[in-house]
């Protein structure tokens, strides 16, 4: 089990520095980042002057090394734009981002799961047809109309839900919540919604289709022939069993949901890291960009890990075979 | 006399499709005594597994019970509310299906399913439950059970697993346990020590047993008697001895013709010629009359009836011996 765990992690780090490669390779391919620094008419002198404080006039590997170290370090430089390191940026932005997205995850999976549940066991009751018409909207709307639809709704017309930002926030420590306020937690609803309808739409569909998977089984048909109640086989046996690819799903999406908070930030001017990139793409402020792509992609190669050791703890079968490799 | 264990009378199931309604079982009775062995043979399709689910009130939409009855002990259960028949399920009636490899749920320990169909089933406590699970396991033949108790499903063999299985289906000490082709998933030697241990168990018990197989020659290994299926209808039934032996039935005739035997006769073996008629297209009469060498003209239009020869019944025309006249008629 550890020597699992190690292993992948060592997998992870590879992953990382070749991000890393291609982050670092950003700020070469979008121009002399002296150019962007300097105002048009600095002298040639001064901007040899700024290359070699930047270092830029190293070798390119030692370039990237120093980048990489830094990274490690959190150390992203300074945006170009706001003229502050990209680190302190990323950290006040980051809870925004993270609360936002733990919230989508949270609503999508506890509806799309009870969704897909109930879908899978009374498969032709009204409410399962609602339920997979909501399903269909979900997947094939974009995500930006959906929030505008709902700011629309909410906001414009009937004036209940803020139309953007997060309202008073909780300062704890370097953190900062929206969840403790009331005005906080109301700009939450319609951002989480946009963002989490697409992921629970999904869930709900895999949910379904596991479980009518599952219910046609053997060991469901002997549980049955065994008199257990219909409780015990559905929420027990089938549920159970049901999760495994659940998890693996949900947790991927989690890593999406961080990445693509963009467009639903962008709709809700929700101050989070999206917001901060999409500013970044207009101003080719590439430290942030840069920066960016790096988190996100930590990110995701941590979920993975993550979800790679649930797995082994929910599916005993993963267990054995990863302690005894064949 | 006794009332026998199980008694199905006239059983009929029915599967509704979008094209028209299939008729899987037609009129099938049997008893089955306390302590009894009733072995069920026929092809793939027969309706052998389906009578077993039918006892046991497993028929799955769109399939249904279309008439006949079922007793259990001398109640009716073919017409119980669901959560009755649920609790009569594993409590009264065991059942064990062919497969082990995919009869237990690979994410719980073997004891947890146990314990969980104990507690389901009787009135104990986790401990006490526990403990009858570990002697349950031992029972049936797994070594160290206290500690095999706390294993998944894949790290037991297929014939472990099979015993399992098996502890599950009589954990609650059930009048009847219907075995679905137990021994078809297995290997030849641990077929045979599956089939003594139901054979055993059944004994220490009294249980009764209704073994589907198609295998002839578990049938002759364990059975009492024999009821030979054929298209939904059982075709001859009787003591395993005298079926084996002298069958009756053209039918049953052809099924030990093809038993191969250790004899050294260098006989080739006999083969039925054609294949069951599927249930979409069951012949008027007999429906074993197209296969048939002895078929005449009543069998084409008359369906038989059960009829006692000796210690057998056999549905066939041939041996009746009053031919009904009407049916001539209409043959002419």
């Amino acid at each position: 089990m550890l020597a699992f765990t190690l292993r992948r992690a060592i997998q992870a780090i590879g992953v990382m520095i070749a991000v890393g490669v291609i982050a670092f390779s950003m700020f070469r391919f979008a121009g002399d980042p002296v150019n962007q620094i300097v105002s048009l008419d600095t002298p040639a002198a001064e901007r040899e002057a700024v290359r070699k404080s930047l270092g830029l006039d190293d070798p390119v590997p030692v370039q990237f090394a120093r980048y990489f170290g830094n990274a490690v370090q959190f150390k992203f430089g300074v945006s170009y734009q706001f003229r502050q390191p990209v680190s302190n940026l990323l950290m006040e932005r980051m809870p925004a981002t993270l609360e936002l997205a733990a919230c989508a995850t949270v609503l999508a999976m506890v509806f799309g799961i009870l969704m897909g549940v109930y879908s899978a066991l009374r498969r032709d009751t009204i409410l399962t047809k609602f339920f997979q018409a909501v399903s269909l909207i979900g997947i094939s709307l974009p995500t930006f109309l959906i929030g505008i639809l709902l700011i629309y709704l909410f906001s414009v017309t009937l004036g209940w839900l803020p139309s953007f930002g997060r309202g008073d926030v909780v300062r704890i420590g370097w953190w900062t919540t929206g969840l403790l306020t009331l005005s906080g937690l109301k700009a939450l609803i319609m951002p989480s919604i946009t963002l989490g309808l697409f992921q629970m739409t999904l869930i709900m569909r895999l949910v379904r289709a596991e479980m009518l998977e599952v219910l046609r089984t053997d060991y469901i048909r002997f549980a049955r022939a065994r008199g257990l109640t219909t409780r015990a086989i559905h929420f027990g046996h089938a549920l159970k069993n049901t999760l495994v690819p659940v998890i693996t799903v949900a947790g991927l999406q989690f890593g999406s949901v961080i990445a693509f908070a963009i467009i639903t930030e962008t709709v809700f001017q929700w101050p989070g890291m999206g917001l901060l990139f999409v500013q970044a793409v207009q101003n080719v402020d590439i430290p942030i960009m840069a920066a960016y792509l790096l988190m996100v992609s930590l990110i995701f190669v941590t979920i993975n890990l993550v979800v790679d050791i649930l797995y082994t703890i929910v599916d005993p079968r993963l267990r054995s075979t990863i302690s005894r490799p064949a | 006399m006794t009332v026998p264990v199980l008694s199905v009378r006239n059983l009929e199931v029915e599967f509704l499709t979008r094209r028209s309604t299939l008729r899987a079982i037609n009129g099938v009775s049997f008893d089955i005594a306390k302590g009894e062995v009733l072995g069920v043979v026929g092809e793939s399709g027969a309706g052998k597994s389906v009578t077993g689910l039918a006892v046991i009130g497993l028929i799955d939409p769109p399939g249904r019970i279309a008439g006949g009855e079922i007793y259990l002990s001398g109640t009716r259960i073919d017409h119980l509310p669901t959560e009755e028949i649920r609790r009569i399920r594993g409590k009264r009636i065991g059942m064990i299906f062919q497969d082990p490899l995919t009869s237990l749920n690979p994410l719980y320990r073997v004891g947890d399913q146990i314990v969980e169909t104990i507690r389901t089933h009787m009135n104990l406590t986790e401990t006490a439950a526990r403990k009858r699970a570990i002697d349950l396991l031992a029972e049936v033949g797994i070594p160290a059970p206290e500690k095999r108790i706390d294993a998944y499903p894949h790290e037991f063999s297929g014939g472990m697993r099979q015993r399992v299985v098996i502890a599950l289906a009589i954990c609650a000490e059930p009048e009847l346990i219907i075995a679905d082709e137990p021994t078809t998933a297995l290997d030849v030697s641990v077929q045979a020590q599956i089939i003594s241990l139901i054979k055993r168990l059944g004994r220490d018990h009294g249980t009764a047993v209704m073994l589907v197989t198609h295998d002839m020659g578990v049938i002759a290994e364990t059975s009492d008697r024999v009821a030979v299926m054929y298209s939904g209808r059982i075709a001859e039934i009787g003591p395993v001895q005298d079926v084996v032996q002298n069958p009756l039935h053209p039918y049953a005739k052809g099924l030990m013709g093809a038993i191969p035997t250790l004899a050294g006769e260098e006989k080739r073996l006999v083969q039925i010629p054609g294949s069951m008629p599927r249930l979409s297209a069951i012949p008027p009469g007999c429906s074993f009359n197209p296969r048939c060498a002895f078929a005449f003209d009543r069998c084409r239009v008359e369906r038989p009836e059960p009829l006692k020869q000796g210690s057998h019944a056999v549905a066939c025309h041939l041996y009746d011996p009053a031919p009904n006249e009407a049916a001539k008629e209409t043959a002419a």
